[in-house]
Order: C-alpha cells, then sequence, then structure tokens
C-alpha cells in the first residue's frame, strides 16, 4: 500500500475507535470500552515490536518484558504512595527503555534464531524475577489501589477518559512511527533489514542503529504497560510471560508487519477472537490456534496485505 | 614513488591448514587500477574480504591511507573512503534503484540519527543519487524496484551505490562476472571513465577487461603475489606463463 493510501486507512481506523465510547453508549454496552481500551493498549505494543520485527528484522521474542517493566513501575510505585501519573510513566518508559538497552547490547550481537532464543532468555529472566518479588504478590499478583494520577487533569477512574488517553497515545505512536521509519532513521534501519553486510560495506554502523531501535520499541512497549496497569488495576508477572510475547508476535504477523497500522488491526482480530471463542467454549485456544495458522498461510501480508491486495484487484 | 594509497605487509590468513593469504605485502600506488588476477582458489576474495574488514587477518597489517587500519570494521573502513562490491550482487531489493543510491549518498552525509524529516524527499539525497544513476547509465530505471533489475542493471547499480560514498579506493570482486558482452563492455567504459578519479584494485577474470583497464597487475597463486608489474611484463613473466599454463592443463 502507498504511504497515502495507508495514512488514510490509519486515519480512518482512529476515528472509527473514537466512536466506540458513544456507540458502546447508545448500545448499553460498556464493556465494550473496556475491550477495546485492551485492544489498542496491546496496539501500542504492537506497533512497537513493528518497528523491530517489521522494519529492523530483529525478531524479539521478548516483548512481553517491556510491558511488564512498564506495569510494575505504575504498581510499584503506586504502592509506596506516589501516584503522579507524569512521574509513573516517566519511570516506566524509561525503565523499559533501559532494560532495552541492555537487553539489546548483548541480543544484538546475535542474529537468527540465536536472537531469538536470547531475548526470549532475557524476557524469562525478568518474568521470573517479578515472580519471586513477594512484596508485590509474587505468583500471585497485587492489586493497585489507585490509578495514575495526572495532576487532576484526567480522571482514569473514568473508563472513557482513560480510552481517550489509550487511543490518543495510539495516534501518537502510530504519527511517530510513520515519520521514524521514513526518516534517514528509518530508512538506514530497513537498509540494515535488507542487507546488513551491504549496508556495512557502505559504512553505516548497523549495530548502534538496530539498538537504538531496539531502545525506542523498548519505550513503547513500557509506555504500553504503564497504560494496561491503569487498565487492570493489578500487577502480575504473567503479563510478561513468552507466551504473551508470542502474542504480541502473533499480532504483528497476523496484521501485516512492516506496516505500523496492519499491527493494530491485528490486535483487534487477535482480541476479538480471543473473546468471542472463549464465550463458545472453554477450548477456544484450539480453534483461534488452527484459524491464525491459516490466516497467515493464506495472506501472506497478513490482514492489511488481504485488503491491499483485494482493493488492487478490484481497481485492476 | 607515489603516494601509496593502501599497503598490506605479511598479511596472513588461514582456514585450517589452508594458507589463503601467505605473507602478502601489496601496495596501491594513489590513482592507479590495480588488478588482481590469479586462478581459482588463490585467495582474491580472500584478500578483498581482509582489505574490506569482514575477515581478521591471522597475521600482517594494513595501511590506508597513512593510518593502520587492520583492526577496523567494515563500516568505519567505508567511512574512510573504503568501499567494496560484491562478488554476488548485493543491493536492497525492497527499495527502489533511487533510493538504494540515496541511501548510499544518506550514510557518506554522516550520521543517520535523523528521526523526523522524510527522507525520500529530501534534495540533498535524491539529487545527487540521479547524478550517479545517469553516471552508470540508469537514470530511467530510478523508480523500479531494485530487485525486478537485470543482472547487469543490477551491478551498474551497485557501481552507482559505491560511487555515491566518493570513495577513495574501489574494491571491486569480479564486477563483470555473469555479465554478457554487452553489459561488460558497459563496464569497462565506466570504469575507464573512472581511472584516475579514483583509485581502483580490481579482481576480475575477465583478463581483456583486467589487460585494457589495469595501470599494473599482481599475480595471486596459493595466496601469494608471484609478480606485479604492468600488463606488458606480466604478459611475458615465465613464472606467471607456467602458473596460468598450468591452470589450464589441470
Amino acid at each position: 500500500m502507498p504511504p497515502r493510501g495507508m495514512r488514510r486507512a490509519e486515519l480512518i481506523g482512529l476515528a472509527a475507535l473514537a466512536l466506540v465510547p458513544p456507540l458502546a453508549a447508545a448500545l448499553g454496552q460498556p464493556f465494550y470500552v473496556d475491550l477495546f481500551t485492551r485492544i489498542m493498549i496491546f496496539a501500542i505494543a504492537a506497533v512497537s515490536l513493528d518497528l523491530i520485527l517489521g522494519y529492523g528484522g530483529m525478531v524479539s521474542f521478548g516483548h512481553a518484558a517491556y510491558l511488564g517493566i512498564g506495569s510494575y513501575a505504575v504498581g510499584i510505585l503506586a504502592y509506596y504512595g506516589i501516584t503522579n501519573g507524569f512521574l509513573q510513566f516517566a519511570v516506566a518508559i524509561a525503565g523499559a527503555a533501559a532494560a532495552a538497552l541492555l537487553i539489546g547490547f548483548v541480543s544484538l550481537r546475535t542474529s537468527g534464531v540465536y536472537f531469538i532464543m536470547i531475548t526470549l532468555a532475557f524476557g524469562q529472566m525478568i518474568y521470573f524475577l517479578c515472580e519471586s518479588l513477594n512484596q508485590f504478590g509474587g505468583d500471585n499478583g497485587l492489586n493497585i489501589t489507585e490509578h495514575s494520577n495526572f495532576a487532576g487533569l484526567l480522571d482514569l477512574d473514568n473508563g472513557t477518559t482513560l480510552y481517550f488517553l489509550v487511543l490518543a497515545c495510539l495516534a501518537l505512536c502510530l504519527s511517530l512511527g510513520g515519520r521514524l521509519v521514513e526518516s534517514r532513521f528509518g530508512l538506514g534501519l530497513r537498509g540494515t533489514k535488507s542487507n546488513a553486510r551491504r549496508m556495512e560495506a557502505l559504512g553505516l554502523p548497523t549495530f548502534r542503529y538496530r539498538l537504538t531501535a531496539f531502545v525506542i520499541a523498548g519505550a513503547i512497549g513500557g509506555l504500553a504497560g504503564a497504560l494496561l496497569a491503569n487498565q487492570t488495576l493489578f500487577l502480575s508477572p504473567s503479563i510478561m510471560h513468552w507466551t504473551r510475547s508470542g502474542e504480541i508476535m502473533m499480532m504483528v504477523i497476523l496484521g501485516g508487519m512492516g506496516t505500523l497500522f496492519g499491527p493494530v488491526l491485528g490486535a483487534a482480530a487477535y482480541l476479538l477472537l480471543e473473546n468471542v471463542l472463549s464465550g463458545l467454549t472453554t477450548h477456544w485456544q484450539a480453534i483461534l490456534g488452527p484459524l491464525l495458522v491459516l490466516l497467515v498461510l493464506f495472506s501472506r501480508g497478513g490482514i492489511l496485505g488481504a485488503f491491499t491486495s483485494f482493493a488492487r484487484r478490484r481497481r485492476g | 614513488m607515489a603516494d601509496l594509497l593502501l599497503s598490506t605487509r605479511g598479511l596472513l590468513k588461514r582456514f585450517g591448514g589452508l594458507v589463503a593469504t601467505n605473507l602478502l605485502d601489496l601496495d596501491i600506488v594513489e590513482g592507479e587500477i590495480h588488478a588482481v588476477i590469479g586462478p581459482n582458489g588463490a585467495g582474491k576474495t580472500t584478500l578483498v574480504a581482509q582489505l574490506a574488514g569482514e575477515l581478521a587477518p591471522d597475521a600482517g597489517t594494513i595501511r590506508f591511507a597513512g593510518s593502520d587500519i587492520t583492526r577496523d570494521p567494515p563500516a568505519r573502513r567505508a567511512a574512510h573512503g573504503l568501499a567494496r562490491s560484491f562478488q554476488v550482487t548485493t543491493v536492497f531489493s525492497e527499495f527502489s534503484v533511487l533510493d538504494n543510491v540515496a541511501l548510499a549518498v544518506q550514510v557518506r552525509a554522516g550520521h543517520s540519527f535523523r528521526f523526523w524529516r522524510p527522507a525520500r524527499h529530501d534534495p540533498a539525497l535524491r539529487e545527487p543519487a540521479r547524478a550517479r544513476l545517469a553516471e552508470v547509465g540508469l537514470a530511467d530505471r530510478a523508480e523500479v524496484a531494485a530487485g525486478t533489475l537485470a543482472h547487469g542493471e543490477k551491478r551498474a547499480l551497485e557501481m552507482a551505490m559505491v560511487l555515491a560514498t566518493n570513495p577513495r579506493l574501489l574494491l571491486l570482486d569480479e564486477p563483470m562476472a555473469g555479465m554478457g558482452p554487452e553489459d561488460s563492455a558497459r563496464m569497462v567504459q565506466l570504469l575507464a571513465r573512472l581511472k584516475g578519479q579514483v583509485t581502483i584494485l580490481l579482481i576480475e577474470h575477465d583478463m581483456d577487461a583486467v589487460f585494457a583497464l589495469a595501470d599494473r597487475i599482481t599475480v595471486l597463486v596459493y595466496g601469494q603475489a608471484i609478480a606485479t608489474g604492468t600488463p606488458e611484463a606480466i604478459r611475458q613473466n615465465p613464472a606467471v606463463l607456467a602458473a596460468y599454463l598450468g591452470e589450464e592443463t589441470a
């Protein structure tokens, strides 16, 4: 899809998301506000993974760790009575970025399967670390008693306010991400994905560019985690279990890698399917799994790719 | 003697029992086209990989433009003006032809830690890139995806990218490999035009091209330089004749 067509699809998608709360209110189904808040939070995480996976070719299998770090930053600060949202979010983002710097610094020295395994290992390390924090609930998790407090400007106890905060964050990530991938940095990163050896031979030290992208993606993952803590008001190590990392990667691939907007569709499709199927049967994963395999098999560009080729066929 | 741009001293590279580069002393003079020829397995590609920084030599030194670059990674060597083409053509297939060259211009222009302005609309990158494409005869293919180019065109594109980095020394690893006679002739013309503007280390099997272009030739056999000299001198060198005749009868 050309960038302009992509921009239009993105704007339509965001506008549709803005209509969810009034529609849910009209239908008397406030549950949908909650569901779509969750979808958008995972969309932010998926967009951040797409930055390094789709544009940088880095198959990071530990992306849920940043989500977890962001959540724990908010939860732990709240536990100690620090509910200032600006501070909480700053710590969440900076903490996730710092972790990404450390993890990336080690992991990016490897490639291929080794990179996948080492990011997975780091993710699990952080998972077990948080599970062992008995003071903060350990394995059982911990209730967060208060939402982040943005100096009284935003009342996050109100689900609709939280919804629009998350929507704004998603829009910001999409538009900044869109600029990023078309900038000099973005093209250098994409060149590195396409042919790292060529890029080095041209004179670009690829490591520091990939590391920078890795840190940016981690930081955005931290933001998603901070938002997630505000939605669930609950800290649990399970949000950074490796299966969660797999789900985020699934959202990216399902929606369309290297498109930024595709992963938003992927997150929506994944969580909506999960929601519908789990209402039908307790063995919903047995249906979801094969369905995802089929989707990926028959549409290599993911959902967005299927739309694009459909639109092209109608025009051509 | 004119200025030395690149020189190796005692360069040694072993792969297990095989000595691919055997205490090689090589001098490239500023401004010349210096061809390295030799039978298959003589260690030509291993030599290029060491000069470009992809392989670390086991011993010896490489000096480029007055400084020791033996331990420098490829990107730093490239930034100093040592550019290379690959034996197997490597372009960014998903990008357009113009994007490929613009990326090379961008890397040359300094660091790429610029996150905001759209690089694809930056005349400071696009204009020089177009000029380079015109130079190699690809001006009318600028908007095509690089992956769809014909083989000869990809080679030309790679030359445009390499030239866009404003190199002081070009390492060309078999630029004519797999080309038809027409494309080969075009490449020879291009290299002839570059002669004098940029120093070139040329690895090539096409002897007509080598003898037409080179100022000096080094003959590599089993990782050792058995002769270095002008094309006439090399043509009459008995050791060279022996090496090549041995190759042909084998």
